[in-house]
């Protein structure tokens, strides 16, 4: 990089050209120099995007491995790695149902949440199109979700357990009342965000009922949707491990708090990790979806 | 000639947060057709609210408005609407948003190969066949008015309601639209009524001007009549003594004898 700063204009248009010229004397860089005119790859910006978080992690790892040094209860960085790996060597074992592989353990977790959010998607989304169209039902139910968005999670296990006396499902009725919320209010705000000159065209038009929510409701709300959706799973995901440890069965939560009344840190804070780590690709497919459906407007 | 458009004693009050809003009033016009009207006005004096009666998209507090001797109840394809910030569906490509208009007027009597080649006339007609496959975002402000022109144009209304449309355009790209806009209705003969403060715009393309009072309770307060000859050229008509005069004719009006509310306030 250095001997790019000693080049005369001229000679940096020289070794822009294609053709090499016997003029270039001098030690020969290992790397081609980025040539001006050739959009050359943006190493400062890939070392500004991956180095903060790396320096982040760095970071976490090393308090956690100092305060850790001495201690004889709490597992090092270090402990917690190999445990990790040796415990992903063979994720999907199965040794009766208390003693199942972490592979299995995040899958059930998984399918519990697919079928509460997708309920809670099957129901919350038309319910958000309709507070949203119709401002009679928007004064009627907004009291009621006011009072019980606030509300835990783990408040409404008793219901679930009372009403289907099993655990899986009562879990999954956790899952869906907490995890609708966010994707009503979404929906609803999108439907009442439509700009009002798009209604305007589809009346000048004179559309159809079914032409106005295809071509224009739908396609109008659907980021604001997305949005919901995403909160919705996030939610999804944080309450899954808590009625899991509630409940029982195969799933990460239990596991987690299989492994405490084993007195295995060390998996604790695998399950940490893991929960985190699924949690964030969860999101991140999400977002992605959401990206797509994003409409430049103006 | 017939009268096409009656506008007929009509009033238009808001009901709003803080009282009952004037916006109108004794609205008397009638527009011949094939005859291109002007509004103009102060911002605020009304002009688009009248522009909305004549759509249908308001209704008025009292009087009567007719389009070809028929009450105007509610928006009608027939009377298509251009609006000032073109309105194109950001989902839908260019094609996507002229095809959705085509389908609704002529949907139900002729074949979808009609309806595309209808489609692709109406963008032919404002010069956008290139861009039918892109999106609204992808294309230029004037590009987007042009699309949104071509939508209208493409349903053939007999009423071309224009709603300020070349008020966000940069004078040069909106000189050109004018040309065009001028060409497309005398090949179509199409009735227009167009919403403007641009007294320049008016006069270039209207037939007649209607001037509009300030608000509230705005009324028209005078009608002028533009005999300049078709087709007419901007660059021969700047030193026409006529234009000068037509031009100075709604300057006047607008400038000294209606100056804007805020500064006969100040």
């Amino acid at each position: 990089m250095v001997s790019a700063v000693f080049h005369s204009p001229a000679q940096a248009k020289a070794a822009a050209m294609p053709s090499k010229s016997p003029a270039r004397v001098g030690p020969a860089p290992a790397a081609p120099l980025p040539e001006p005119d050739k959009p050359s790859f943006d190493w400062h910006g890939l070392w500004l995007t991956v180095l903060p978080p790396v320096i982040g992690v760095t970071l976490l790892v090393g308090i956690w491995a100092l305060l850790t040094m001495k201690s004889t209860s709490f597992p090092t960085p270090g402990a917690t790695f190999i445990e990790a790996v040796k415990l992903f060597s063979d994720p999907f074992y199965s040794k009766g149902p208390n003693d199942q592989g972490i592979g299995w353990n995040i899958l059930f977790s998984l399918e519990r949440v697919a079928v509460g959010f997708g309920l809670a998607a099957l129901v919350g989304i038309p319910m958000g199109f309709m507070i949203g169209r119709f401002n009679f039902l928007n004064n009627m139910v907004s009291p009621l979700i006011s009072l019980l968005r606030p509300v835990s999670p783990l408040a409404w296990l008793p219901i679930g357990l009372l009403v289907f006396k099993a655990a899986n499902p009562a879990a999954i009725w956790t899952i869906f009342i907490c995890s609708i919320w966010p994707m009503i209010i979404n929906t609803a705000v999108g439907v009442q965000r439509v700009p009002g000159d798009y209604l305007n065209v589809a009346r000048v038009l004179n559309l159809s009922e079914w032409k106005v929510m295809t071509k224009i409701l739908f396609p109008a709300v659907l980021p604001y949707m997305l949005t919901g959706v995403r909160l919705s799973v996030g939610t999804a995901w944080l309450v899954i491990v808590a009625a899991e440890m509630l409940t029982g069965g195969v799933g990460i939560g239990f596991w987690v708090w299989d492994e405490w009344n084993n007195l295995n840190v060390t998996h604790i804070l695998i399950a940490i990790f893991v929960i985190g780590i699924v949690g964030l690709l969860l999101e991140w497919l999400l977002i992605s979806i959401a990206k797509r459906f994003t409409y430049d407007d103006v | 000639m017939k009268n096409f458009i009656e506008v007929q004693n009509a009033e238009m009050v808001f009901s709003t947060r803080k009282g009952r809003f004037h916006a109108l009033r004794e609205i008397n016009l009638t527009v011949a057709k094939g005859e291109f009207v002007t509004l103009i006005g102060h911002s605020g004096c009304g002009k688009s609210t009248l522009m909305n009666l004549i759509a249908g998209l308001t209704v008025p507090s009292s009087g009567t408005l007719l389009c070809d001797n028929r009450e105007i109840a509610a928006p009608s394809p027939e009377r298509a609407v251009v609006f000032q910030n073109h309105s194109l569906l950001p989902w839908l490509t260019c094609f996507e948003n002229v095809h959705l208009a085509v389908e609704r007027v002529f949907g139900a009597t002729e074949p979808k190969t009609r309806l595309k080649e209808r489609t692709l006339a109406g963008l032919e007609l404002v010069n956008m066949g290139h861009a039918a496959n892109k999106r609204p975002h992808e294309i230029s402000g004037g590009m987007k008015q042009r699309v949104g022109i071509a939508r209208a144009l493409a349903m053939e209304p007999k009423v071309l309601l224009l709603d300020e449309p070349f008020g966000a355009l940069d004078a040069l790209t909106r000189a050109h639209l004018q040309d065009e806009l001028l060409k497309i209705v005398t090949r179509t003969r199409s009735t227009v009524v167009m919403v403007t403060h641009d007294v320049d715009e008016a006069v270039l393309l209207s037939d007649r001007i209607v001037m509009m009072t300030n608000g509230p309770a705005a009324t028209i307060g005078e009608v002028l009549s533009v005999e300049l000859e078709r087709p007419r050229n901007r660059v021969a008509l700047a030193e026409d003594t006529r234009y000068v005069h037509y031009r100075k004719e709604v300057l006047d009006f607008l400038y000294t004898r209606h100056g804007h509310v805020e500064k006969v306030a100040a």
